[in-house]
Order: structure tokens, then C-alpha cells, then sequence
């Protein structure tokens, strides 16, 4: 079965559910969460990223194009992570933080054809040797968003990925977003109905219940 | 790689058994011989023990209460101004001072043919020789009090400085004069209680130095009695093994004196803590206070730097002066001499004293590196701190006296390898307090990033954590370096008198009067802490020159 199947996740801590989640996300659909801050959006994130801290308990079970993920360590979950800030490696140019997300086993020539057609999609071409502390707001989002895709993942979640930038920046950014990721099954994290909108998918609350706009 | 994963969950009981193994060792070794030979009866025969004792407790806490105090005052009467800026500016090299230079540069200023008595010879004081004045190892120890308040008041007005910022102590005095109070009342009131709880640990370090110190109290201290932790290391030092006893009873009575002098500090806490609440209740604004403390504050500030700075200057001098006769405040001329008559043995001392420090420091590093990466993958906190801030509260002459019948029973006494790894103890603290915090703030996002890309956690430790925490990793370093450069007791007892440090060899030419030579050994002391810290600057400056994100992101200094 393609695509991301959430079985009844449910988050305990203390005893308490705090989170839940079911539903099964096909290539290409984003599922929305919206809540305020401190509704247990962001620990369903790190409960499928697999970087829930010390005290907290999972129930319920999450398959990814057929796989099993919620006993794998991150590294080999397979899915992209987007913050709200860009997070990029400050000690490395856009380059290198691009490559750093390529996977490896690829010739060096390759890795630098993918890099460059990767900058050429985002708009940013010929600034790989940048410092990226250089860049602007909406071109780190880019790079960001480059780098995450670069890795191969099966899946994309963001955590309000936009909720930094500005109005103008933010439909263009988000429309890019959604154009590169329309073969994954993406989660959205936000709490501004417009991105809800626009993902064009169903909308839930951390507690998995179904939300109309 | 897996190999790695598992040789990292062991660097936490490395660290345990670095640490714990030669405190214990050395705790043992010192209270066997003490009990066993009769240690006790001969110390208690020595008709300098109360004396002692009593100059012991007296210049550690006499010292600790001043510069506890005068730091609360530049911090509160002085903090936030553009002058106070300046001066933590000048105040932050200090702390790579070896206590045995800076003790050095206060004798030469404050000695009967020192800078001062020239400075006032013979036009004041009608001088034309040094007079016979004991004013350097005065019996009270009035000078030693002296050396330690100025070597110490840096040391704690930098933790303070660096415990400020969690106590919220700008919108306090806000608050404060918001509220009609003075300046210095607001701060007492305020910001003095949660600063305090934070500033403990560095008062015992610093505390327990004070007490025990040799260094500083042979340069500086008194003598015939001398203090009791330099009566211990001339009973160890001394010829044959029949003093070993009564110096292990005395390293015995010297660990109880610093444990009851804490108790004391600590009750002495706990009664006066209610009078601060007190004052508070009564609601006198104390604006009058502000004018006198402050002015106070910048002439004890103006003291501390005049005499650390001039006493410096006075080494450099020195070391490069031809003829200078007293009452001259200057020497006739400046000559090369000294340095060409001592580069080599000097050059051979000073690579010693570096390969230590870089051994020691280095293996601290990599222990306090990985201790800290076995604590970021798992999801336990390991609770290590209170064993590695033991060497800093434990005195260094308690446990190093078992220490050197250890080594000499292994037969590993006397080679650089033995003081290195005594060092290790010393340094591995400071290289962890250093780290740690900066350490523990890096970015967990970035982390998360990168395993969500299916980076291993080796990968990101080596091209993601560790690149982008070169500044307070080199930092750390230098830190280390310093410390192991500033080390005499380990030095002295575990090298036997074979291997010579920058610092031993200072010490023991303190009591000599060739003034030239002391100056050129000091001044290679601080430099090669000096030299490490310039090169902690700049590093990264020059790795990361076209990273922005980098150079903003300074470690904490």
C-alpha cells in the first residue's frame, strides 16, 4: 500500500493521551493539523520523526509505503522534516548543504549535476557557493526545502514552515512547496487557516478530529 | 561504526574512572601512612601547628569573604555602565594568569626594593637602600591575603558576570528604580540572593584554593610558620621518607580544616540570609549609599587592575632591565641578556610545560567531548557534575600526597607522562564547564534535520556539531591549557623534582634573588595561556570568514 497509513497513533505522557491521529495520506494529499500552540502539534511531529523526548509512550502504528516505521531510529524513516526556520548549516555554503542531504553512493560529477538542476528548480541558480546567512528569507526557505528533498524521503512533514515569512513570500513558497512534494504524502502543522486552505486537504486537530474551514 | 557507538556509551564511566580513581587512590594513600605511622603524634609534636592552622583558616577565608564582596560591589554598584564594559574587557585574559606570575608581579611591586618603595624613594621616604621592612611574607599574611583577592576577584566576578543573565537582573533593577530604590540597595535586594545561590561552587573553588594554596603562599605568605599546606609540601619534600607520615596527618588536618571552614560558611549562610528579606520588609531606598559604594567600587576596581597590570609590567622589565639600582624607578638600560643566557633552558622548560598542558588538555577534551555526546544520544541525563566539580572544592594538597607514594610505589614518579596525567584531574573540570554550556544550547534542529535526511549520528557529530562548535571547543581548549600551565603541586610532587615546568621553576626562583631571570620565567608562563587563547580567537574567525551565521554565533567567553 503507497503512501503514509496511520493506524490509531495515539501519544501518551503521564498516563493522559495528548495527541492522536488516523487516516491514510496517498501520494500526493496533504493532511492539515491546525491548533493553537501547545495542542500537541508538535509532539505528533516528533512522535512520527521518531525524536519524542524521555516519559512520553506511543500507541497505534504508522506504515510508510508498506513499512513499518514507529520502532525505526529517524535515520531510517524516510521522512523529510521542514521547520519553521529554514535550519540550515551555518558553517557550510548552500552547496554543501545541499549535498549534505543527497544521499550517498552517487560519483561526484552526479552529486554536482543533481545539486545544480536541484538550485535550477528552486529558482536559485548559480548561488550554490553562497554563505547562506547571506541569503534572503524566502531563498533560505528554498534551500531548506532543496535540501530535505534531495534526501529521498517517502514522506514530508512540516511544522508551520511559512509561518515565518511575510504575505507576498509566503503563497510563493508555499506553491513551490507543494509543487516538489505532489508525489509524496505530506503532514501540515499550522495554525493559519490559509495554509489549511491551500493545501487542499483534509484538516484534523491534534486529537484527530475532523475540522471544517 | 558500531564499534564507535559502543566505545562512546563507555566514555561516562571513563570519565568516572579518570576522575574518581585518583581522587580515591590519592585519599587513601594520604590517610594510610598518617594512621599507620604515627603521622598524627609527630604533626601534633610540631610546635607550628596552631600557628598554622590558624594562618591557614585566616587567609582563606579572610581572602574569599574580600573578593566575594568586592565582586557584589563592582557588580552592583558598576554593572551596566559603559566603564564596568571596559574593564570585564581587560578582566577576561586575567583568568589565563597563572596564580605563581601573578603573585610574582605583586611581590616585585609591593617588596622593600620594589616598584612602589622607588616609586616613593628617596624624595618621600628618604631611602636610599631597601629598607629592612617585612612587607613581602609578613607573618600575618597580610600579603598572601592580598595576592589572593587580586588573583580571585576576576575569576569570580567573570562566573558572576556569567550567572547574571538567569537571574533577570536587568528588569530587577528596573524594577528596583522604578521603585525609588538606590542603585546598590535595589541590587542587594533583588539581584544579590538568586546570584548568590549560583556563585557557590566557584566560592568553595575558590575558598578551598585560598586555604591550601602553595604556590601563592610561598612567593607571597609567611614563613617559619608558613601555612600548612607549604609546611605539608616541605615535609614531602624533604630527603629520605621519615617526614612522609606527619605530611600525610597534615594533608589529613588540612582536608577537615577546608570541610569545617565550608560548614562554617554555610552556617554563617543560613543566619544571615533572613536579614536581607528583613531589610527589604523595612523599605529604606538606601539612595545616599550610591554615591560613596560606587566610588568605593571604581577605587578598589582601579586598585585591583593597577596592581595585577603594573605588577606584570614590572616582570616584563625586569626581564629585560641591565643596571637598575634602587631608589631608580627605571633601569639604567634595557638589554637581551637574560633571554639569550636563558633560551635554552627556558626553550626546553617551556616545550615541558606545553607537551603537558597539551596532553593533559587533549585528553580531557576528547573525555568531556564524548561524555557529552554519550549524554546527547541517550535519553538519560547522566548526573556526572558533582564528581567533576570534586578536584575544584577537594584541596589539591589533600589527596596528592597519596598520590605521590602511589606513583613512587609504581615506580611511574618523575616522568612527564605521570604529571600529565595528574593534571588530567586538574584540567578535565575547568575543559568541562567550559564545554558543557554551549555544548548542551547546540541546536537540537539541526540534529533532527539531518537524521530526518538519514545522516548517522557519527556523521552529524563530526561535520555538524563539532564544526560549528570549533569557537568554544578551542576555547575549551585553551582553557585547559591554561590551567595545566598554571599547576605547581601536581607538578612538584609527581614529577619528583625531574621534570621542571614553566611554574615549578618560577616558584623555586622565587626565593632567590635573581629578579631577571624570574621575570623571563613568568613572562613565559602567561604566554603560552596568552598564545592559546589568541589562537581560540582566531581560528574560527579565519575558518569561518565567509560564514556569517558562524562568527554571530560566538561561544559564551
Amino acid at each position: 500500500m503507497t503512501g503514509l497509513k496511520i493506524d490509531n497513533l495515539t501519544i501518551h505522557h503521564q498516563g493522559a493521551a495528548l495527541a492522536r491521529l488516523h487516516g491514510h495520506i496517498p501520494p500526493g494529499q496533504v493532511l492539515t493539523v491546525m491548533g493553537p500552540s501547545g495542542s500537541g502539534k508538535s509532539t505528533l511531529l516528533a512522535a512520527l520523526i521518531g525524536a519524542l523526548p524521555p516519559g512520553f509512550s506511543t500507541t497505534g502504528s504508522v506504515t510508510l509505503n508498506g513499512r513499518a516505521v514507529m520502532d525505526l531510529p529517524t535515520q531510517d524513516r524516510r521522512i523529510g522534516l521542514l521547520y519553521q526556520d529554514d535550519v540550515l548549516f551555518p558553517h557550510l555554503s548552500v552547496e554543501q548543504n545541499l549535498g549534505f542531504g543527497l544521499t550517498p553512493g552517487i560519483g561526484k560529477a552526479e552529486r554536482r549535476a543533481h545539486i545544480h538542476a536541484m538550485l535550477d528548480r528552486i529558482g536559485l541558480a548559480g548561488l550554490g557557493p553562497r554563505d547562506p546567512a547571506t541569503l534572503s528569507g524566502g531563498q533560505r526557505a528554498r534551500v531548506a526545502l532543496a535540501r530535505t528533498l534531495l534526501a529521498a524521503p517517502e514522506a514530508l512533514l512540516l511544522d508551520e514552515p511559512f509561518s515565518r515569512l511575510d504575505q507576498a513570500l509566503r503563497a510563493q513558497i508555499r506553491a513551490l512547496v507543494f509543487e516538489l512534494a505532489a508525489t509524496l504524502p505530506v503532514i501540515l502543522v499550522t495554525h493559519d487557516a490559509e495554509d489549511a486552505r491551500a493545501a487542499a486537504g483534509p484538516v484534523v486537530d491534534a486529537m484527530g478530529n475532523t475540522l471544517s474551514l | 561504526m558500531n564499534v564507535a557507538a559502543r566505545a562512546l556509551g563507555l566514555a561516562p564511566w571513563a570519565l568516572r574512572l579518570g576522575l574518581g580513581l585518583p581522587i580515591a587512590a590519592g585519599l587513601a594513600g594520604t590517610l594510610w601512612p598518617a594512621l599507620k605511622d604515627h603521622g598524627f603524634q609527630s604533626l601534633t609534636a610540631w610546635p607550628g601547628l596552631p600557628r598554622a592552622v590558624a594562618l591557614s583558616l585566616g587567609t582563606g577565608l579572610a581572602s574569599t569573604l574580600s573578593a566575594l564582596v568586592i565582586t557584589f560591589l563592582l557588580i552592583g554598584c558598576l554593572g551596566g555602565t559603559r566603564g564596568f564594559a571596559t574593564f570585564r574587557h581587560l578582566l577576561s585574559p586575567l583568568l589565563a594568569l597563572p596564580h605563581a606570575a601573578a603573585a610574582l608581579g605583586l611581590a616585585f611591586l609591593i617588596a622593600p626594593s620594589g616598584w612602589i618603595a622607588r616609586a616613593l624613594s628617596p624624595w618621600a621616604t628618604g631611602w636610599s637602600d631597601p629598607p629592612d621592612l617585612m612587607i613581602l611574607n609578613d607573618p600575618g599574611g597580610l600579603a598572601l591575603t592580598a595576592g589572593l583577592v587580586a588573583k580571585e576577584v576576576p575569576f569570580l566576578l567573570l562566573m558572576a558576570l556569567a550567572a547574571l543573565p538567569q537571574t533577570d537582573a536587568p528588569r530587577r533593577a528596573a524594577i528596583a528604580a522604578s521603585l525609588g530604590y538606590g542603585r546598590a540597595m535595589g541590587f542587594v535586594l533583588t539581584t544579590l540572593p538568586p546570584l548568590y545561590a549560583r556563585l557557590r561552587l566557584p566560592v568553595f573553588a575558590v575558598l578551598a584554593y585560598g586555604m591550601t594554596n602553595v604556590d601563592m603562599a610561598l612567593i607571597l605568605g609567611p614563613s617559619l610558620p608558613s601555612t600548612l599546606a607549604v609546611q605539608i609540601t616541605a615535609w614531602m619534600a624533604a630527603p629520605g621518607l621519615d617526614h612522609l607520615p606527619t605530611a600525610a596527618a597534615g594533608a589529613v588536618v588540612q582536608l577537615a580544616l577546608v570541610g569545617a571552614a565550608m560548614a562554617l560558611w554555610r552556617l554563617v549562610e543560613h543566619l544571615t540570609a533572613p536579614l536581607i528579606p528583613a531589610l527589604a520588609l523595612r523599605g529604606r531606598r538606601g539612595r545616599a549609599l550610591d554615591a560613596p559604594l560606587s566610588t568605593l567600587a571604581r577605587s578598589l576596581a582601579l586598585l585591583i587592575a593597577l596592581g595585577l597590570g603594573t605588577g606584570l609590567a614590572g616582570l616584563v622589565v625586569w626581564s629585560f632591565a641591565g643596571l637598575w639600582q634602587f631608589p631608580d624607578a627605571l633601569p639604567d638600560s634595557l638589554t637581551l641578556k637574560t633571554w639569550a643566557k636563558a633560551a635554552p633552558d627556558l626553550t626546553a622548560t617551556s616545550l615541558t610545560t606545553l607537551g603537558i598542558a597539551l596532553a593533559a588538555s587533549l585528553a580531557a577534551l576528547g573525555l568531556t567531548l564524548a561524555t557529552l555526546e554519550a549524554e546527547a544520544r541517550s535519553t538519560r541525563p547522566l548526573r556526572l557534575e558533582p564528581l567533576i566539580y570534586l578536584p575544584l572544592i577537594l584541596p589539591q594538597i589533600a589527596f596528592l600526597p597519596g598520590l605521590q607514594i602511589l606513583a613512587l610505589t609504581l615506580g611511574a614518579k618523575g616522568n612527564a607522562a605521570t604529571v600529565a596525567a595528574a593534571h588530567l584531574v586538574f584540567v578535565l573540570p575547568y575543559v568541562w564547564l567550559s564545554l558543557a554550556p554551549a555544548y548542551r544550547a547546540w541546536d537540537a534542529r539541526i540534529g533532527l534535520t539531518a537524521a530526518a535526511m538519514g545522516v548517522s549520528p557519527a556523521r552529524i557529530f563530526w561535520h555538524l556539531r563539532l564544526p560549528m562548535l570549533l569557537a568554544p571547543v578551542l576555547t575549551a581548549l585553551a582553557v585547559g591549557v591554561a590551567v595545566s600551565v598554571g599547576q605547581y603541586l601536581p607538578s612538584l610532587m609527581l614529577g619528583g623534582g625531574r621534570v621542571e615546568t614553566l611554574t615549578t621553576e618560577a616558584v623555586a626562583l622565587a626565593s632567590g634573588g635573581n629578579r631577571r631571570l624570574i621575570g623571563a620565567v613568568a613572562l613565559m608562563q602567561m604566554a603560552l595561556p596568552a598564545m592559546g587563547f589568541g589562537l581560540a580567537l582566531a581560528l574560527p574567525r579565519l575558518a569561518f570568514a565567509n560564514r556569517r551565521g558562524m562568527l554571530a554565533e560566538r561561544g559564551p567567553a
